[in-house]
Parts: C-alpha cells; sequence; structure tokens
C-alpha cells in the first residue's frame, strides 16, 4: 500500500462514518427542529427525552427478545418501532401538563415572551429527567447489542487491491431508517392536512388561528413528534453506543448546534445540519488530535453562524 | 413609613448573613454558606449582560472558567496570590467579554444563546487537550492568609460577601443610570433604542465586558475555595446552566433575583444532595427539579417579581385611602399641563410658524436600493429646506418606510447619496444620524413597554444629555411640547394609540434633532386624534424643526405640509406644492386608477 492510498483510504473511512453517523444526528436535529422551529422553544431536555427513547427501547428490546424474535437481529429493530408511539405520548403529555402553561398565548404575556420560564422549566424537566434515570436504570452502561452490530459490508477494495471502506451493518441500516424517518415525516408536513396546520401555527400563530387552526394542538402534535423523532434517532444510536442516563447531555448540544446550522424553522435544513456536524467530527479526527474534535464541531458552529447568521437554509427576514 | 436608604439594609443583612454562618462549625455547611454567595454573584454576572439587554447567554461558564484557571495557573506558574488573581481574572473575564461579543452580537434572540453555548464548550476541550485535567492549588504553609489559604473556612465566607456587596453596588449602579436605561431600551427593542441615538453596539460590549469580569472574578474565587480545578466543573454546562437557573428562578433584570435563586436553590441542592445522595443516588436532583418546575409554574417570572407584584396589589388593595392624597399631587401638574396644551393647541391653530428659509438641510442624491430583484427604492432625489414641511406620500408599497430607513441609517443605499449639511451620511449607523439630528418615529410604534411615559422619553434625550438631570429636562420639555404632560407617569404598556404616537414623537424630539422624520404618524387615529397630533406636528415646527412625514392618505397632510413628494413604485413620480399635486394626472392615476382619472379629466 502505497502513502497516497492510506491516506486515501483514512479519508474515505472517516467520510463514510460522517456520513452514517450525520444520518442519526440529522434525524436527531429534525426532532428538536419540530419543537425548535415551529414553536421557537428551546427545549434543554431534548436530549433527556432521546435518553428515555433509549432505555424504553432497551426495556422492549428485553421483552420482545424474550417472546418474540429471541436472537434475530429484527428484535432491535421491532423494539424500536414500538418506542415511537411511547414517546409520542411521553411528549404529548410533557407539552400538556407542562409547557404550554409557559408557551403559546400564556407565554406571549410573560416578560421575554416567556422564554426565560421555558429555559428554566426545560431545564428543570432535564434535572427530573437524568436524575430519575440515574433512580431507575443506575449508572452502568447499557448497549443494546444485535447481531449487526459487529458486523461490516466491505466496500472495495477500490484502488487495485487496496482502499476498502468498512460500513457498520447497524450504522448503515440505522442510517437508511434515518433517512425513511425523515422523508415520511417530509410527506407528513408538506402534503397532509395536519402538515399545514403545524406550517402555519410556525409561520404566523394568531394569523392561524385566525384561520381556524387550533395552534395549541398543533404546537401539542409539534412537541410529540419531535420528541418520537429524536427519540428514534436515540433508538437507532444505541444499537452501536453505549449509553446511560447522562447520555443527553452529550448530544443536546450536537442537537442545537446542527438546528442552529440548518437555519432555524428548517426542516431540512436541520438535517443537513446534523449532517454537517456528523462529517466535521469524523473528519476533523483526520488531522487533529481526538480531545480536541469535539472543539472542532464548536468553533465550525461559530464560524458558520458569525459568517451567516440565518443559517445554511434559514431566511434572514427582519423588519423596521 | 419612612424607607431606610437601601445600602443600609443590604449592609444590615451582610452583617446578619455573616454571624448566622459565624454560629456553624460543620464545614460542609460553612461551605453552603459560601457557595450561596459564590452562585449568586455568577448570577449576578449573568444578570448583568442577559437580564438587562434581553441577549439570553448559555455561554457564561466561558467567563468563569476563565478566571478559575487564571487564579489556579497564576499561583504555579507566577507565584501570584489570589489576592492579585481575582481582580487580574477581572480583567481577562472583561478582555473575553469584549472578544466574545463583538462577533456575538451580531447575532439575535436564540442565534445569540446557543451560540454563546460554544465558547465555553470549546474551551473545555482545549483545557483538557492542554493537558489541564485536574490542577491543584500548591498548599502555602508559610504564608496562608497571603495566599488565601484560610484554616477557618469563615474567613472565606466573608471574602464571598465582600465581593458580593461590590457586584450588588456595581448593578444597581448600572442600574439606576443611563448604562441600565440603555440595556433596558436594548432589552425592549433594539432598533428604537438605535434610532433614539443609543449606540447599541458599545453599550452591549460595555455590559458584557462588565458580566465577564465579574464571571471572572467569580471564577477565580470559585478555584481558591475549591482548591482543585477540572475543566468539566469551571467550563461545564451545568455551570453555564447555574448562572441561568439562579437568575430565572429568582427574577430576571432585577438585582435581588439572582441572590434570592442563590439562597434558595443552592442550600436545597446541597442538602437534598449531602442527607439523599449517597442512599438513592439521583433523588436529590429529581426533588430539586420538581421544586424548580413547580415554582416556575406558579411564579413563571421569577420568585422576586412575583412577590413585589403581590405584595402591591395588597398595598394598593389595602391603603386606597392613604394612596389619595399622593394622587393629588400629579393632579395639580395635569392642570398646568392641560392649560399648556391647550397653549400649544392655539399656537398651533395660529400656525404660527417662521417662514422656510432656502438653506438646504438634506440633500438627498440619486439614491437606490433593491432587495433581491425588487426596486425598493430607485433614483430618488429631492431637498429638504430649513424649517419646512416636506409630506411624502404614496400607496402602499410605493418605497415609504425603505426611504426613510435609508435616510436615517437601517438600510444602506446600493447607490446614491445622503447629504446632512453636505456631508455625506449614506451607510452611517442610526445613532449616528441621531447624534448629528435626525429624529425619527416608526409606523410600527416601538414603545418601552414596561417603562413609563417619562422614563420612554428621557430614553431619546440621552443622545443630547450630559447627566441624568439634564435628560430628565430634556424629556419633560419634550412631553409638554407634544401635550402629553398630563401622562408623562403613565406606563407605556397601558397608553392610547394617539398617546403612543405622541410619546414617540416626544421620544424623537427629546433628542433636540433639527430633522424629524416621522413614519406615518397619524396611521390609526381617530378623527379628533388626528387633529391633536397634527397641532403637536405644527407646534414642533414653529419651534423650528424641519420635519418630514410619510402617510398614505393626502386629506389631513394637505392641511399640514408645505410641499409634498409623490413616490409610486420606488420612483419619484411628482413633488410640488399640495395644490398642485392634488391635481397632478399621475398622482391621481397611481392613487385611483386609470379609468377614474379618465372618467374625471
Amino acid at each position: 500500500m502505497t502513502e497516497l492510498q492510506i491516506h486515501l483510504e483514512a479519508f474515505l473511512q472517516a467520510l463514510a462514518a460522517g456520513v452514517l453517523v450525520g444520518g442519526i444526528y440529522g434525524l436527531m436535529c429534525v426532532g428538536l427542529a419540530m419543537i425548535f422551529g415551529i414553536m421557537r422553544v428551546i427545549n434543554f431536555a431534548q436530549g433527556d427525552f432521546m435518553m428515555l427513547g433509549m432505555y424504553v427501547t432497551y426495556f422492549l428490546f428485553v421483552l420482545v427478545g424474550a417472546h418474540v424474535a429471541a436472537g434475530s437481529p429484527m428484535g432491535a429493530y421491532l423494539s424500536i418501532l414500538l418506542m415511537v408511539p411511547v414517546m409520542f405520548a411521553v411528549g404529548y403529555l410533557v407539552h400538556l401538563g407542562l409547557i404550554s402553561r409557559v408557551t403559546g398565548r400564556r407565554g406571549a404575556a410573560l416578560e421575554g415572551e416567556g422564554h426565560y420560564a421555558q429555559l428554566i422549566l426545560t431545564l428543570g424537566i432535564a434535572l427530573i429527567l437524568q436524575n430519575g434515570g440515574m433512580m431507575l436504570f443506575g449508572p452502568q452502561l447499557m448497549s443494546l447489542r444485535t447481531p449487526l452490530s459487529s458486523s461490516a459490508w466491505e466496500i472495495g477494495p477500490l484502488w487495485g487491491d487496496f482502499v476498502s471502506v468498512f460500513v457498520n451493518k447497524g450504522r448503515g441500516i440505522a442510517a437508511l431508517i434515518s433517512l425513511a424517518a425523515i422523508a415520511a415525516l417530509g410527506v407528513l408536513v408538506n402534503r397532509s392536512r395536519l402538515g399545514k396546520s403545524l406550517r402555519a401555527s410556525a409561520d404566523n400563530p394568531v394569523a392561524a388561528s385566525y384561520m381556524g387552526i387550533d395552534v395549541n394542538r398543533a404546537y401539542r402534535i409539534a412537541f410529540a413528534l419531535g420528541t418520537c423523532i429524536t427519540a428514534l434517532a436515540g433508538g437507532l444510536l444505541a444499537t452501536n453506543y453505549p449509553f446511560h442516563p447522562f447520555v443527553g447531555l452529550e448530544f443536546v448540544i450536537i442537537m442545537y448546534a446542527g438546528v442552529v446550522l440548518g437555519g432555524i424553522g428548517s426542516i431540512t435544513g436541520a438535517f443537513w445540519g446534523g449532517m454537517a456536524i456528523g462529517l466535521v467530527q469524523q473528519l476533523s479526527a483526520l488531522v487533529l488530535p481526538t480531545q480536541l474534535q469535539n472543539a472542532a464541531i464548536f468553533v465550525f458552529f461559530l464560524l458558520i453562524v458569525t459568517l451567516r447568521p440565518q443559517g445554511l437554509f434559514g431566511r434572514s427576514a427582519e423588519r423596521t | 413609613m419612612k424607607r431606610l436608604p437601601t445600602s443600609l439594609v443590604l449592609l444590615v443583612a451582610a452583617a446578619a448573613y455573616l454571624a448566622a454562618s459565624l454560629l456553624v462549625d460543620n464545614a460542609y455547611h460553612q461551605l453552603i454558606f459560601t457557595l450561596v454567595l459564590v452562585w449568586a454573584s455568577f448570577g449576578l454576572a449573568w444578570n448583568m449582560l442577559s437580564g438587562y439587554t434581553g441577549l439570553v447567554s448559555f455561554g457564561h461558564a466561558a467567563f468563569f472558567g476563565l478566571g478559575a484557571y487564571a487564579c489556579v495557573l497564576g499561583q504555579i506558574h507566577l507565584g501570584l496570590s489570589p489576592w492579585a488573581m481575582i481582580p487580574l481574572a477581572g480583567a481577562i473575564g472583561a478582555v473575553a467579554g469584549l472578544l466574545v461579543g463583538l462577533p456575538t452580537f451580531r447575532l439575535r434572540g436564540h442565534y445569540f444563546a446557543l451560540a454563546m453555548l460554544a465558547y465555553p464548550l470549546a474551551l473545555l476541550y482545549v483545557f483538557e487537550w492542554l493537558g489541564l485535567q485536574e490542577v491543584t492549588f500548591p498548599m502555602q504553609r508559610e504564608h496562608p492568609v497571603r495566599y488565601m489559604q484560610f484554616a477557618d473556612p469563615r474567613m472565606y465566607t466573608v471574602v464571598a460577601m465582600a465581593m458580593l456587596l461590590v457586584f450588588v453596588q456595581l448593578t444597581r449602579y448600572v442600574e439606576r443610570t443611563r448604562f441600565g436605561m440603555a440595556l433596558l431600551a436594548i432589552k425592549q427593542n433594539e432598533a428604537a433604542a438605535e434610532a433614539a441615538g443609543i449606540d447599541t453596539l458599545r453599550w452591549k460590549l460595555r455590559a458584557i465586558a462588565a458580566s465577564g469580569a465579574i464571571a471572572g472574578m467569580t471564577g477565580a474565587f470559585y478555584a481558591v475555595v475549591l482548591l482543585v480545578v477540572t475543566p468539566v466543573s469551571v467550563f461545564g454546562m451545568l455551570v453555564s446552566a447555574q448562572a441561568l437557573t439562579v437568575a430565572m428562578f429568582g427574577g430576571v433584570g432585577a438585582v435581588w433575583g439572582p441572590i434570592i435563586g442563590a439562597a434558595i436553590l443552592v442550600p436545597l441542592g446541597e442538602i437534598l444532595h449531602a442527607e439523599l445522595g449517597a442512599a438513592y443516588p439521583g433523588i436529590q436532583g429529581v426533588i430539586l427539579g420538581i421544586a424548580i418546575v413547580a415554582v416556575i409554574l406558579a411564579a413563571p417570572e421569577g420568585v422576586y417579581w412575583k412577590a413585589r407584584d403581590w405584595l402591591r396589589a395588597r398595598r394598593e388593595a389595602r391603603g386606597g385611602a392613604a394612596a389619595a392624597p399622593l394622587a393629588a399631587a400629579p393632579s395639580a401638574a395635569a392642570d398646568a399641563a392641560l392649560a399648556q396644551r391647550a397653549g400649544a393647541l392655539a399656537a398651533g391653530g395660529a400656525t404660527a410658524r417662521p417662514a422656510a428659509s432656502g438653506e438646504i438641510i438634506l440633500d438627498v442624491q440619486s439614491v437606490s436600493r433593491s432587495f433581491g430583484g425588487l426596486k425598493a427604492v430607485q433614483d430618488v432625489s429631492f431637498q429638504v429646506r430649513k424649517g419646512m414641511i416636506l409630506g411624502i406620500i404614496g400607496p402602499n408599497g410605493a418605497g415609504k418606510t425603505t426611504l426613510f430607513n435609508l435616510l436615517n441609517g437601517f438600510l444602506k443605499p446600493d447607490a446614491g447619496k445622503v447629504l446632512l449639511h453636505g456631508a455625506d451620511m449614506a451607510g452611517k449607523k442610526p445613532h449616528v444620524l441621531c447624534e448629528a439630528g435626525v429624529g425619527r418615529t416608526f409606523q410600527i410604534m416601538r414603545p418601552f413597554m414596561r417603562l413609563t411615559v417619562a422614563q420612554n422619553v428621557k430614553v431619546g434625550a440621552y443622545v443630547k444629555a450630559r447627566s441624568e438631570e439634564e435628560a430628565e429636562a430634556l424629556a419633560a420639555d419634550a412631553i409638554a411640547r407634544v401635550g402629553l404632560a398630563d401622562s408623562a407617569g403613565k406606563v407605556a404598556a397601558v397608553l392610547t394609540t394617539r398617546e403612543l404616537r405622541l410619546m414617540e414623537l416626544a421620544r424623537a424630539v427629546a433628542g433636540q434633532p433639527e430633522l424629524l422624520l416621522l413614519d406615518e404618524t397619524l396611521a390609526g387615529l381617530g378623527h379628533g386624534e388626528v387633529d391633536d397630533v397634527i397641532a403637536a406636528i405644527r407646534g414642533l415646527s414653529a419651534a423650528g424643526i424641519t420635519i418630514v412625514i410619510i402617510e398614505h392618505t393626502m386629506q389631513a397632510m394637505v392641511r399640514l405640509v408645505d410641499e409634498f413628494l409623490v413616490l409610486d413604485h420606488g420612483a419619484v413620480l411628482a413633488a410640488g406644492e399640495p395644490q398642485a399635486i392634488t391635481r397632478d394626472r399621475r398622482v391621481v392615476e397611481a392613487y385611483l386608477g386609470k379609468k377614474w382619472s379618465a372618467k374625471h379629466a
């Protein structure tokens, strides 16, 4: 193998890893974008809802594994599928009981349009989820092992007998499911009546309510969808990433970085924002020491945000 | 009841707190006494920027952590004692604030908040990479006091209290002066603040420098108390969240908020941790989280504001009779104001305006501006002579407001010149134009809702006033000139549209403008109200202010203006005396369509 081939292989491997990780990050960001983009609520508990999704998947996996699909790789994916409606309900109820009290019309009457109250409320929810998770599940690392997690597809050799890229099957499938979920969400938001009411509520809640749209209900559904989509990303991540009750803290920042990069309010943008973060994280490993991999994300984020404040896909609109 | 001076109350409370802490001999409880003060100080640092400007920062750990590391590294490598390093950490925090603020203040709202998040996290990984995972203060057995290594932990509480008192006084100073007013104006409405002559970027930089300094000093002291510094303990997300939590829980934008928040949350968290943390790991966080959620649902604006509103309501309910004599004094002033207003109306009615001179104040030369493919303003030229009232009219979308934005600096023209007394002002910032004598009001009104009329107008006066007294005098004069003296004490949120329009007018007048740009000042007013506002505008003109006013209805304007400039599709359609303009065929077409004009030709 020549030196060029070694570098090329390392680059392609990092690129593949970036795309796969980026696919899952993208899905997480899309979940957050549903909440942040539509309701303009900064939800600090988003990472912790993802953590909850991981644990719910895990327990479903144990149940499913015992009764239905023992030993088959389908068990993990079946339990992820079952987890999604559970987390939709969780999101729906959290909005109904807590978030709706400081958002929408009730929030508008508060100082700073209720943003202060929303921030600290979601910080409180995050504390409860993290520490409650600690109490219920314990501090040990968990993982969702499927036979696919430890096998890979080989692409290549691409150059003579050398330069092969290995794609972990678990991650590959996770990235594919991410894409499918985003496509389904895209159809829902762009084509359906529900999607129209979501977009209208995001654009101008007052005008939407004059048009007979139940804006509060639209927000509730957006919150629930956002919660279960991020949880879906969490479930997919859990097949090849060990997790613990405080795992949300590691990802909530990546999610916000991705959403802001993509442009607040743009769902497609959020996906590409997440993808960009994944790529930067993996590709920076080629040139930087591992400790600085995450610093690179934040420096990249700051650069983009200062150079292009409206994000990659956002529109800038300011009126006097 | 006579109110005691707040500084005295503060000293007594501080003394009582210290006395209480002296009674405690358990070292852990002593630490809690110190930590309450540390997190209160950090909350005040956050409040200085985010509480007053409304720019929420998720990244105050950056300043805190830099201070902490500066303190410990200063002692290890330079042999400097924390007594020297804490002030130095303040300087480092201030410089870091400026470096962070310069690029980040270009962002607004959520973008600002989230971008701030990135700084401490990037620093966290950099400090880990530098191999500073765990840095400990070297013990100084020879001179413990010189290196702030007290044998008696109560001494730390005393130092922390001294620091907190300094920060409280600093915050109260900011609250009282134009510094705080400028920040509040930015929080409520940045564009209006800018148009009122406030150099928003400069004030925001001052705020973040002060904020960073307090955070840096607090971080340095925190490091001394804990003796060990790790990246996560000073740059971590939970550190930034701590500042946010104590301030928001206690109440944002008030000096007492963060103190109340810290006094409740810190002991609660620590005691839960000590009592339950070992037995049931996690339960302390759950209880703290539930407490936060419950309090925020009951008092979303924070404990301080909730308590203040509640006390005020109770006092009003109880002391309705006692308050009556107090109300009598302003009403005498109101009578005087009414008389004055009648005078202003009479003056306006008589149109005792000085004849317009030939001197050209504003010379607009071929100004253009497009947005993408839309040519909002194209090749517009006109002149404004001293003392005249120029009316700019045109149908909706004709480019009137865009033209104003070009004149007062919100937008930069793509081409052309805006000459103010011969000097080209195109592309200068609004506050610079305001200082140069161009005042402006807005089509969509931009009042500072939580401030009174007098305070609102005072914000506009700072651009010319050198002292607080002068600003108040200028504001009072401007309020009287528009005939709003009887409402001076009202909060802007309760004003009628007429009063709001007049208040905006007064705010622009308080900056002593030579040229006043009025953007649809008559919009949304009823018939009688239009007359009031027109009288006020005439009065201002009589006092020598040159006025350019935008409207899309001609009726009221015909009685007011000396000349019209008619815009259509961003270009000048016609210009001239009112009588000529109302008969101009092109103008009639633009307004009423070709058919109508043909029929009535």
